[in-house]
Parts: C-alpha cells; sequence; structure tokens
C-alpha cells in the first residue's frame, strides 16, 4: 500500500525537477533584459560564491533577493576568493563568482562581463581594551608589539601592505593569516595588540574587536568584482541577482556594511 | 605466518574498491603534479625550513604523546576508577572536534588570555602562541588520542596470564608494567606512535589557529601547502607531494622496523 504512494511522490518530485530544468534552459534564450522586467519568471536556485569578507553583506542581500523573487532561492559558498576561484575551475556549479580582488577575478576563464561592485578599505583592529595602546599607524612599528597581518598573496594582506609601504612603516608581524577572518580571531582573542583588517570587518565584529581608522591619504583599497559564470546552472537567476547587487538596494546594503561604491 | 591464499570475493572486491578510492586522488595529485618545478622547489630555502620544521615539531609531539599517552592507556585498560568513562570520553574529544575548533580551545587554555596562558605571561612574561612550542602543542593535542586509542585496544586484547604470572611471582606493578606489558604491546605501541606521527605531520587546523603562520618559527608544510594554494596552486600540489614522499619514506622505513621486531 505503501510503496505505490512512494512511487508516486518519487515520480511527482522528479517531474517537478526536470520542469524546473526546462524552464531555466528555454528561459535562456530570452536574454538578461527579461530577467529585471518579468521578475516572477525566476525559478530555482542561484548558486553564489562570494569571498568570506561578503559574508554579512552577501547574505542580507540573498534574504532580500529572495523577498523580491519568490521563487527563487539563492545558496552562498563563503570561502577566500583564490579558493573559490579553483574550483570554479574544477567545474564547480556555481552561477555567480564575487570576488575580494580584480587580479583573482581575472584568472577566472568563466567570468562573463565581470563589473566592480563595492570597494573595501583597511582599519586597524585592536583588543576592546587596546593592550598596546595603539592610537595610530605608526604606533604598529614599536618594538614589542604583536602584530598579525594577513599573508600577501591574499587580498587584505597585499593591500595591508600598500598602506605600510605608504607610510614608510616597517612591521614585523607575529603571524601572516591565511584570511582576513583569522587574522580578526587573533586581535579578538587578543593574542595580539593589533592587526589590519577590512573596515568591514571592524564592522561585522562589533564591539569584540576596536577600530582605528586609517586616514584616507595613506590607505589603500581593493575592489570587489562580481560576474556571472559561462555554463551558470541558472543563468537568468545569476543575471538577475548580479543586477540586484549593482542596483541601488544592493549598494544600500553594502554600504550599511563598511563598503564603499566603486 | 604469512601463508599465500587467494581472497574470497566478497573480501576482494570491497578490498579491491577502498583500495580504488583511497588511490585516485593520490593519482589526481600525481597527473597535475609540475614534476619539473620539484627540484627547484626543493632547493628553496623557505620549503627546507618549512618541511624540516614539520618533521622535527611533529617527533616532538609524538615523543610527548608517548610519555604521557602509554601510561593513560595503561590507566584507561588496567584500572576501575569513578569517572572513568568521562575521561576516555575526554580522550576522544580531539578526534571529533573540527581541529580549528581544537586551536581556538587551545588558545583559550594556553593563549595570552587563557585560563592558564595568563599567569604565564604575568608571571614569566612568556606567551606560548606564534611559537614552536605551540606548534607542538597543537599537534600533540590533536595525534595523541591516536597513540592512546591504538595501545589502550591492545592492552585490553592483550593476554593477561603473562602479567598475572608476572604477578604472582612476586613482581610488582610497575615492574610488571616495564618487562611484561610493555613488550607484549609494542608493537602496538609503534603503530600507535606512527599513526600519531603521521597525524601530527599532517595537522592543519589547530596548528594555524594556535600557533599562527610565519616563516621559520609556525610555518609547517600542510600551512606552507595551503598558503600556497593561494597565489599558486601549482606550486601547492608539488609541495604536498613532497610532503607525502617524506611521510611515505619514514613510514615505510619504520614499518619494516616494526615487521621485522614483531
Amino acid at each position: 500500500m505503501r510503496r505505490p504512494a512512494l512511487l508516486t511522490a518519487a515520480v511527482a518530485a522528479a517531474a517537478v525537477l526536470l520542469a524546473g530544468c526546462g524552464d531555466s534552459s528555454s528561459d535562456t534564450a530570452g536574454g538578461s533584459s527579461s530577467a529585471s522586467a518579468s521578475a516572477d519568471d525566476l525559478k530555482g536556485t542561484v548558486t553564489v560564491f562570494a569571498a568570506a569578507s561578503l559574508t554579512e553583506s552577501f547574505t542580507t542581500l540573498g534574504r532580500q533577493f529572495e523577498q523580491a523573487h519568490p521563487g527563487v532561492t539563492v545558496k552562498f559558498n563563503f570561502a577566500a576568493s583564490s579558493a573559490l576561484a579553483e574550483s570554479i575551475g574544477q567545474g564547480a556549479p556555481a552561477d555567480v563568482f564575487a570576488s575580494a580582488s580584480t587580479k583573482t577575478m581575472d584568472g577566472v576563464d568563466a567570468a562573463v562581463d565581470a563589473k566592480d561592485f563595492a570597494q573595501n578599505t583597511m582599519e586597524i583592529a585592536v583588543p576592546p581594551d587596546n593592550p598596546g595602546k595603539v592610537a595610530a599607524l605608526a604606533d604598529l612599528a614599536k618594538p614589542g608589539l604583536k602584530i598579525a597581518l594577513c599573508q600577501e598573496q591574499v587580498p587584505c594582506g597585499a593591500t595591508a601592505k600598500k598602506v605600510l609601504d605608504k607610510a614608510e612603516i616597517t612591521v614585523t608581524p607575529k603571524t601572516l593569516g591565511a584570511d582576513v577572518k583569522s587574522v580578526l580571531t587573533t586581535v579578538s582573542l587578543g593574542e595580539v595588540d593589533a592587526g589590519i583588517v577590512y573596515r568591514t570587518d571592524v564592522r561585522a565584529a562589533g564591539d569584540k574587536v576596536k577600530g582605528i581608522e586609517i586616514p584616507a591619504d595613506r590607505n589603500a583599497s581593493t575592489a570587489y568584482p562580481i560576474a556571472t559564470l559561462k555554463d551558470a546552472p541558472n543563468a537568468d537567476g545569476a543575471t538577475a541577482f548580479v543586477d540586484y547587487v549593482l542596483s541601488a538596494d544592493g549598494t544600500k546594503v553594502l554600504e550599511a556594511a563598511g563598503f564603499t561604491a566603486p | 605466518m604469512s601463508r599465500r591464499t587467494g581472497a574470497p570475493a566478497p573480501l576482494a572486491v570491497p578490498a579491491l574498491v577502498a583500495v580504488v578510492f583511497l588511490a585516485l586522488p593520490l593519482v589526481g595529485l600525481l597527473v597535475r603534479a609540475p614534476w619539473a618545478t620539484l627540484p627547484h622547489l626543493l632547493g628553496d630555502p623557505l620549503v627546507r625550513e618549512a618541511l624540516r620544521l614539520s618533521v622535527v615539531s611533529a617527533l616532538l609531539a609524538t615523543a610527548i604523546s608517548l610519555v604521557f599517552g602509554v601510561p593513560l592507556a595503561w590507566v584507561l585498560a588496567r584500572t576501575e576508577f569513578p569517572g572513568k568513562a568521562l575521561v576516555r570520553a575526554l580522550v576522544t574529544v580531539p578526534l571529533v572536534l573540527p581541529p580549528v575548533v581544537g586551536g581556538v580551545a587551545l588558545l583559550l587554555a594556553f593563549g595570552r588570555r587563557g585560563i592558564v596562558g595568563r599567569y604565564l605571561d604575568q608571571w614569566f612574561d612568556y606567551t606560548i602562541p606564534f611559537t614552536t612550542t605551540a606548534v607542538v602543542l597543537a599537534e600533540t593535542f590533536v595525534a595523541m588520542p591516536f597513540l592512546i586509542l591504538t595501545v589502550e585496544g591492545a592492552l585490553r586484547a592483550a593476554d593477561r596470564r603473562f602479567e598475572e604470572a608476572s604477578a604472582s611471582l612476586g613482581a610488582g606493578r610497575l615492574t610488571t608494567f616495564r618487562r611484561i606489558t610493555l613488550p607484549l604491546v609494542a608493537p602496538s605501541v609503534l603503530a600507535g606512535a606512527v599513526l600519531c606521527w603521521a597525524r601530527a605531520l599532517g595537522e592543519f587546523g589547530a596548528t594555524i589557529t594556535f600557533a599562527g603562520n610565519y616563516p621559520g618559527t609556525t610555518q609547517t608544510m600542510p600551512l606552507a601547502v595551503y598558503l600556497a594554494l593561494e597565489s599558486d596552486p601549482d606550486a601547492a600540489i608539488a609541495l604536498s607531494l613532497v610532503l607525502l614522499v617524506v611521510s611515505i619514506l619514514i613510514l615505510v622505513a619504520l614499518r619494516d622496523r616494526v615487521v621485522r621486531s614483531a
């Protein structure tokens, strides 16, 4: 008795899945302009690979995007941009790639028409009680101070180096974080006296760290490009999501997180 | 002892599946490996430094595990005390815990603000994180359970009559442990030590979190591999091969010795 019921359910599910696939592929011919015009046609899952520093803002954007398009689910994969680029290169089925560096985006052959959607500047993060009494960038050169930086191969490390070079400061870090979040963790746990991270990370950390601003003339920034991907399983959804990130609504969320306009 | 007979199909087939499953990723690495750059990489002082640090710190972690782990294994296998179940569960915690979380836990205990670490800092002006000591501690934390569980299993399976005979002839428990029990389970102690060493050699998460990443002091091979992945995936593959070759050479050398002595 149970088995036929289960079977029917399975067949029905398969039919729905197939219908979903059919829809998205037939819609592709419609092009990108139809995506924003008839928003309710959008269906399925949009898979977004995004840089770790976008975790908070893109989660919010994704939720808003789903509200605007009830048929769509946005699925995120947050990790270091370079790791994401590598998995896209190995054929991971992603629709959209948002990177924390132009260089990483340039290395992704499948990226279609990448556009900058935000910029991030650097800020000094210290533990809330500021044990090293850091007040300005120049203090980072003080001997005996424990500093954490991102390693130079990742965007936050490259940008932090630009800041230090511009200020002509030599810093001997205790540790080189593999990504910006690991630097933030060592700072918030009080293991180091200061670290250089993105402004958005200081915002996202709340009162777990204290931010010390770097004057604009000494600061450096990194651009965040976003692109749809060739062979995206959900091409229409991908285009619509990228359009949303670039829209006024998208910019508002990004600016609230501490990003600046490109 | 080793009479050669063909394995029956119900055992041979799954065994073959297991071998293929374990071998395929390795084949993937070997196929993509940039063989031409290997000698060049081996000449790189940074790589040599990372390799040396890895081998030495894994050996130290294994030595510490032997000194403290074997007695704990004996206590778990041969004595009864209240809370034994709890202690045994504690031993498995590092196996279950994601290593990165293990690293954070180590910071909370031995870090500059940690339960114990803060007194080291206040009284002796000494902090463990970002030192080679931290690498060894992180590796010991993650790898020691492999040794303890292996040795405990062997002790439980060992023939107790030898120990009983020893005791009946007037030997104390310590003498019996030293002269009877330890030689009896020696092959398992070695097997456990090898497992422990191998796990320590590959340790990544707890190390990068607790010890940080700095060339020469805390950057072990797995860290170097991960970080190379950010900038140069080919170099990362080459580096992992180097680590793999070194570990296999050492394991084979040990294996032969164990087999001969057993």
